[in-house]
């Protein structure tokens, strides 16, 4: 078992949902609840991590990333250091990919808020900040509970983006996904499969806890 | 507390030519089809929907005026708003809905006074999806009163619940408005809910207020034929002006050949076409072991045609035998007046219109 793989990876899964988790709600609550021209754009553009194979979005990531972009170039003149192949390119490459995984379940839950139930809170006398704390964000807790499984879990297995943008550097960059598959390449088997094991109770975890709180919520609202 | 005005227009998306008034303590229906903007006006009041043109006003305080560019969001306006579906929280407790709306410090206690007030003593801790229909409309109403509103706006209050718990809503109501103080306004589309409910009644259609009146008023003294058919009034037919003679107090008009007498109307020229209406319960039968003195006010002569028990009143439908072409007017009296006279499918019976009761209206349009 790789502790040091597993302990990155689980401090890469919650830097992701400490950063995804806000912007998913800042995000997916005016796509629930507001019309405007390109919405479907950005609807897809959201979820074109599900669908792009994860080493053509990594490709593109270490293309963006790397030297002689601007973002690598910036990244490099402000920090000191290059972002490909470090915890923090790793990082940003995280919260590109899980996107899908931490705004839709969100935008759903936003758009099963009635209405009615909003405007009940502004004609109670409720400030929009009110009604989104009191309110709103109660009954998308569902859905923020899922969008946080989701995207932990995906981010302790994701493979091809964590390859292509970060290496296999012990301690900056080899999550337990990496760490399995080299295992596997240096017929370690027991190793591999021990830490196989943990992902897949954890995806099994995280199945179940999601399954759970939509029941719970189904039953709470009738 | 202060009279509410509301004067709205707009040609999209729902058209709206809306003008009301509500005085302090007073319950104003707005009634009609669904489609004629009730519920429309009602959200422009609460700030929730924003007309084209208008003003909104409640005493000399200004909630919305297009012109000067004045619109109060719903949070600044003092509403109290019971909507159609009731949109309780579903994640408080029905003292946590009262609660969060009662804007002073000692929110729990208001909050349970106010459950009290309406019923709902022992369910505070209840969720809404744990309450019955009427007890949800209760939470919602307590909830609309928390925030101690200068004006109560209710959407259809009634709608999603059963025959027998609304009947009890209704007395409910008509016990708490006697300690409101602020104008109440109701959405409905329910004629006889409106004229138990309210002071005043407002016609509406395509979101148009036709005509603001007194439920009895409006009942027997409908503006136009299209309100008459809008309160589905019985008797309404088209007649001609013949004279108005102001000594006896009567306008005749010409009905199919029949002359009947009317109150003065002399608002109508002569040779206008008009449409008339009368009550059915003003729709007099001749006895037929005692003709009585009131029989020779446009008397005429008929068959029944229909003749249907309704509560504690007969509804018979006469056909009319006259100058040529028939048409039927419909008549309701008491059962054991209808006993009395034997009145049953073909009876051939004699009766009269009361000419005070026979209302002149410009034509439908």
């Amino acid at each position: 078992m790789d502790w040091q793989a597993l302990s990155l990876s689980l401090e890469l899964a919650a830097w992701t949902v400490a950063l995804l988790i806000p912007f998913a709600i800042a995000v997916g609550r005016p796509l629930a609840w507001r019309r405007f021209k390109g919405k479907g754009w950005v609807v897809a553009l959201i979820a074109l991590p599900l669908v792009v194979p994860p080493t053509v979005l990594g490709f593109y990531l270490l293309v963006a990333f790397g030297h002689g972009s601007f973002i690598g170039d910036l990244y490099q003149a402000v920090v000191g250091r290059p972002l490909v192949f470090t915890f923090q390119g790793l990082l940003l490459a995280s919260l590109i990919f899980n996107l899908p995984f931490a705004v839709q379940p969100v935008q759903r839950a936003f758009e099963a808020v009635p209405a009615s139930v909003r405007e009940a809170a502004w004609c109670s006398g409720l400030s929009n900040w009110r009604t989104f704390w009191r309110i709103e964000l109660p009954l998308a807790m569902p859905g923020v509970v899922s969008a946080i499984v989701l995207t932990f879990a995906h981010t302790m297995g994701e493979f091809g983006v964590v390859l292509m943008v970060g290496g296999n550097i012990p301690g900056e960059t080899r999550t337990m996904a990496i760490a399995i598959y080299d295992r596997v390449q240096a017929f370690d088997d027991a190793a591999a499969g021990a830490m196989a094991a943990l992902l897949l109770a954890l995806a099994f975890v995280a199945i179940g806890l999601v399954h759970w709180l939509s029941g719970r919520a189904a039953r709470a609202h009738d | 507390m202060t009279e509410l005005t509301a004067s709205l227009a707009q040609d999209a998306p729902i058209p709206l030519s809306a003008e009301l008034r509500c005085g302090p303590g007073e319950v104003l229906a707005l009634v009609g089809p669904s489609g004629a903007g009730k519920t429309t006006v009602l959200r422009c009041i609460a700030g929730l929907e924003h007309p084209a043109t208008g003003r909104v006003g409640l005493g000399d305080r200004v909630w919305l005026d297009t012109t000067s560019g004045v619109d109060l969001k719903p949070q600044q306006r003092a509403v109290g708003f019971v909507f159609q579906d009731y949109a309780l929280f579903p994640n408080l407790t029905a003292l946590g809905n009262v609660a969060i709306a009662v804007p002073s410090g000692n929110a729990e206690t208001v909050a349970r006074e106010l459950l009290e007030r309406v019923n709902l003593k022992g369910l505070e801790t209840r969720r809404p999806h744990q309450l019955s229909g009427g007890q949800r409309q209760r939470v919602a109403l307590a909830r609309a009163l928390a925030r101690d509103p200068r004006v109560l706006l209710l959407d259809e209050p009634f709608s999603a619940v059963d025959q027998v718990t609304r009947r009890r809503l209704h007395r409910e109501l008509l016990a708490l408005r006697q300690s409101l103080e602020m104008p109440v306004v109701l959405v409905t589309h329910n004629l006889d809910e409106a004229a138990l409910l309210a002071d005043r009644i407002a016609i509406m259609q395509r979101g148009e207020t036709l005509q603001t009146d007194t439920p009895a008023n409006l009942m027997t003294r409908p503006a136009s034929a299209q309100v008459a058919r809008l309160l589905d009034l019985r008797n309404i037919h088209a007649a001609r002006v013949l004279e108005h003679d102001a000594r006896a107090g009567v306008t005749r008009i010409e009905w199919r050949g029949r002359v009947l007498e009317a109150g003065l109307a002399e608002a109508f020229p002569v040779g206008q076409e008009v449409d008339w209406v009368i009550p059915p319960a003003r729709v007099l039968m001749h006895r037929r072991d005692r003709p009585s003195r009131g029989e020779r006010e446009n008397s005429l002569t008929g068959r029944v045609v229909s003749c249907v028990a309704h509560g504690t009143n007969v509804h018979a439908d006469i056909l009319l035998e006259g100058d040529g072409e028939a048409d039927v007017v419909t008549m309701h009296i008491p059962i054991h007046a209808a006993e009395r006279n034997d009145l049953g499918a073909d009876t051939e019976i004699g009766l009269s219109l009361v000419g005070e009761a026979i209302h002149l209206m410009s034509p439908f349009a």
